[in-house]
């Protein structure tokens, strides 16, 4: 009698859990979906390869948003992979549990929750207005502000998984602290942080906010990184918003590619470094 | 050669709790020592005072004076101390990201040796002293974590050995191990005390027996009783030996 | 692998190999005085007796040691155990040696025959001491099985002396003191061969955990 009760329960339960799965699914291949249906039709090599055109006229791509996107992309990467693995170097191995590790961990969690709009109003404040002008720079310096904290938490949990046997078995062979930390420690955690750093990269990929105060846009190629340039998620955002047909088509494609780089990098992250022991 | 070690009113605390409680202890050159007792007794606090290892740890303070061939190892730089004496511990632990053959070599490399020649002959004569050559020979770059539990643990004694040392610690070195295993470190050890002073800490007291020339009992933080072996294991002058060792502990 | 084990196995071998050459050099030595009736020398073999009781111990002690410090199990346990129990052998008939010393004290000259059959007894049981030990040193089951034939002449031997004297104690009662002295020495003989088949019945102990009397 219990048994059987208790054999309905379980499979009620079941039933629930799947339906709550698929549920959670629906907005996801609903997005993804939709995306690949309006984009796809209006994606095409002039896309990749062609300005934008004038307002209302056919055809034109997203060629400077895209390079744009990478450039800034790159510029945020080069500052914030190395500040914030050598910070999680410092968090993890040389001072784990002072105050001021405690205040930069804090500061670090503050800041992942931070929304991205408000680090781009602190860089429009901070470096647009006192440069006078909108950049590249500017950008990847927000974009970088974001990925630190990232890069520094992913760092961090990897460092922590290297066990610290592994730390013992270098200082024990004569190894200094530094050569254990350079040339045993990190490479064990390598393809983790390696992982996190691509991870953080697909995210800043996609912001669109702190790039609205920074970098603003361009229709044309930027000739220098200190003047307004195109990204992405900006471009998408001011086609999406205009009322142009040809524009609406054209974001529709631009955010297609958006989703394909973020799922690309994701995917790289996942499988070609993924860890095998550590 | 193996040197002598003499360690002096040895006091260790980790926090606020003394886990070595003034230590005497004369360890003989080219000898197996084993150091035994129950889990919390300062055992492996010992050891690991010795290559001063301990005092790495966060809230860890060491007093009294441990004496390597007449020389005072708390006036040398760790770093140094650490390369004449080695140590092995309880899980294997060669490093994940290196094949074999740079696990062995690990220790000399980073510690600037470039020549390959010399790092091959290296590579090769720690292994045959850790008798593993024969078995890794050829596959010396595949990754030092495909090799058994046992394998693994003579790549790590290999890897100590490399450094050339003269005093070997061995922390529980065949306590992860299977029984097979277990009797080829053991073997080993055996041999290696022609050349090095070893200090090992071992739960298994049968395993103290087996290779040991002389045993040390330690009981909370203190040294009960060492002595031959074989007079430990027969004829213990103290009470708390015999209890331990029979097994009527407590 | 087990190699202080095995080490410790071969010193308990030599051991028991010395040990056996004293019992030999002291039997034969008071089978010397037995003939020539000489009690000094009587007493000089009487003192011998301490170094088979220095040789006991030290096989115990060993064996101690290794099974407090090896954990042998099996077969391994089963050769330790034995010296200790052959040792014990060793040490009552090299005590059986000294007590044919010990009679030559009380005896008075001259012999009332020449000796035959005890010479050849006292040979033959020495001989079977020395199997023994070869079978322990080599675990040979056939050398040790074969000492129960050899205890079989002995046993026979020891009879055959018990009738003579019988029949000469009969003839001569003057000899008669002598002749119960020298019927002992014959018992001893015999009992000497016994404690070597002991060491016989250790072997098959050895080599197969069975128990087998090899003395019937």
């Amino acid at each position: 009698m219990n048994d059987i009760f208790r054999k309905y329960q379980n499979w009620l339960m079941l039933i629930v859990f799947i339906i709550a799965t698929i549920i959670a699914l629906i907005p996801l291949f609903g997005v993804l979906g939709y995306v690949l249906k309006n984009g796809l039709s209006a994606l095409n090599i002039q896309f990749f390869i062609n300005l934008p055109k004038a307002m209302g006229l056919p055809g034109g791509g997203m060629a400077n948003a895209i390079v744009g996107t990478l450039i800034m992309v790159l510029i945020a990467s080069l500052i914030g992979i190395p500040i914030g693995i050598l910070a999680a170097i410092y968090l993890t191995e040389y001072d784990r549990h002072s105050w001021l590790s405690t205040v930069v961990r804090f500061a670090t969690d503050v800041l992942t929750g931070i929304p991205s709009i408000i680090v781009g109003i602190v860089i429009y404040t901070a470096v647009v207005l006192k440069m006078g002008n909108f950049s590249a720079l500017a950008g990847g310096l927000a974009l970088a502000i974001i990925m630190i904290p990232l890069i520094i938490r992913s760092t961090e949990e990897m460092l922590k998984l290297v066990s610290h046997s592994i730390r013992e078995a270098g200082y024990a062979l004569g190894i200094s602290k530094g050569k254990t930390i350079l040339k045993i420690v990190l490479p064990t955690a390598a393809k983790g942080i390696i992982t996190g750093a691509m991870l953080a990269v697909a995210r800043v990929a996609g912001e669109t906010a702190p790039l609205l105060f920074t970098a603003l846009g361009n229709q044309y190629w930027a000739r220098s990184l200190n003047e307004p340039i195109a990204s992405l998620p900006v471009q998408i955002f001011q086609y999406a918003t205009s009322p142009y047909k040809e524009w609406h088509q054209l974001a529709w494609a631009g955010s297609l590619v958006l989703i394909l780089m973020v799922i690309i990098l994701n995917l790289v992250a996942r499988f070609a470094f993924r860890s095998r022991s550590i | 050669m193996g040197h002598t070690l003499s360690v002096r009113q040895l006091e260790a605390w980790y926090g606020s709790n003394q886990t070595l409680k003034g230590i005497n202890m004369e360890i003989a050159s080219n000898h197996v020592t084993a150091i035994i007792g129950p889990s919390g007794c300062g055992k492996s606090t010992f050891v690991r005072c010795i290559n001063r290892m301990h005092e790495t740890l966060p809230g860890s303070k060491v007093k009294g004076e441990i004496i390597l061939d007449g020389e005072s190892i708390y006036e040398q730089d760790p770093v140094v101390l650490r390369k004449m004496v080695g140590m092995v511990f309880q899980k294997p632990n060669p490093f994940p990201s290196m094949s074999i053959y740079e696990n062995v070599v690990a220790g000399v490399r980073l510690n600037g040796m470039r020549n390959k020649k010399t790092l091959q002959d290296i590579a090769e004569k720690s292994l045959r002293m850790a008798a593993l050559w024969d078995e890794v020979k050829d596959r010396l770059n595949y990754s030092g974590m495909s090799l058994s539990g046992g394998q693994q643990q003579r790549l790590c004694i290999a890897r100590a050995l490399a450094v050339e040392p003269s005093v070997l610690l061995m922390d529980e070195p065949a306590s992860a191990l299977d029984p097979i295993a277990t009797m080829h470190i053991e073997g080993l050890v055996r041999q290696l005390k022609e050349d090095y002073t070893i200090l090992i800490v071992t739960h298994n007291m049968q395993q103290a027996a087996r290779i040991a020339d002389s045993t040390a009992f330690f009981l909370n933080g203190e040294l009960v009783e060492h002595g031959p072996t074989s007079e430990i294991f027969t004829n213990p002058n103290d009470k708390r030996t015999e209890d331990y060792i029979t097994g009527r502990f407590g | 692998m087990r190699q202080p084990l095995n080490e410790g196995q071969l010193v308990l071998i030599e051991l028991l190999k010395k040990m056996g050459e004293e019992v030999e050099r002291i039997l034969k030595g008071c089978m010397q005085t037995l003939i020539s009736l000489d009690r000094a020398q009587a007493e000089f073999w009487i003192a011998e007796d301490q170094k088979i009781n220095d040789f006991e111990r030290q096989v115990d002690d060993e064996c101690v040691r290794l099974i407090a410090t090896q954990q042998p199990v099996a077969k391994d346990l089963r050769k330790i155990i034995s010296a200790m129990k052959i040792s014990t052998d060793l040490e009552r008939m090299g005590d059986l040696a000294i007590d044919i010393a010990k009679i030559v004290r009380r005896m008075e000259g001259p012999l009332l025959k020449q000796l035959v059959d005890i010479p050849i007894m006292a040979e033959k049981a020495l001989g079977m001491m020395k199997q023994g030990l070869e079978a322990y040193a080599s675990e040979d089951m056939e050398l040790a099985n074969d000492l129960a034939v050899q205890d079989d002449q002995v046993d026979h031997l020891y009879k055959r002396v018990l009738r003579d004297l019988l029949v000469i104690m009969m003839e001569k009662p003057e000899v008669l003191d002598q002749g119960m002295y020298l019927s002992f020495v014959g018992r001893y003989l015999e009992r000497f061969a016994d404690h070597a088949t002991n060491i016989g019945e250790n072997v098959i102990y050895i080599a197969t955990a069975g128990r087998q009397d090899l003395n019937k």
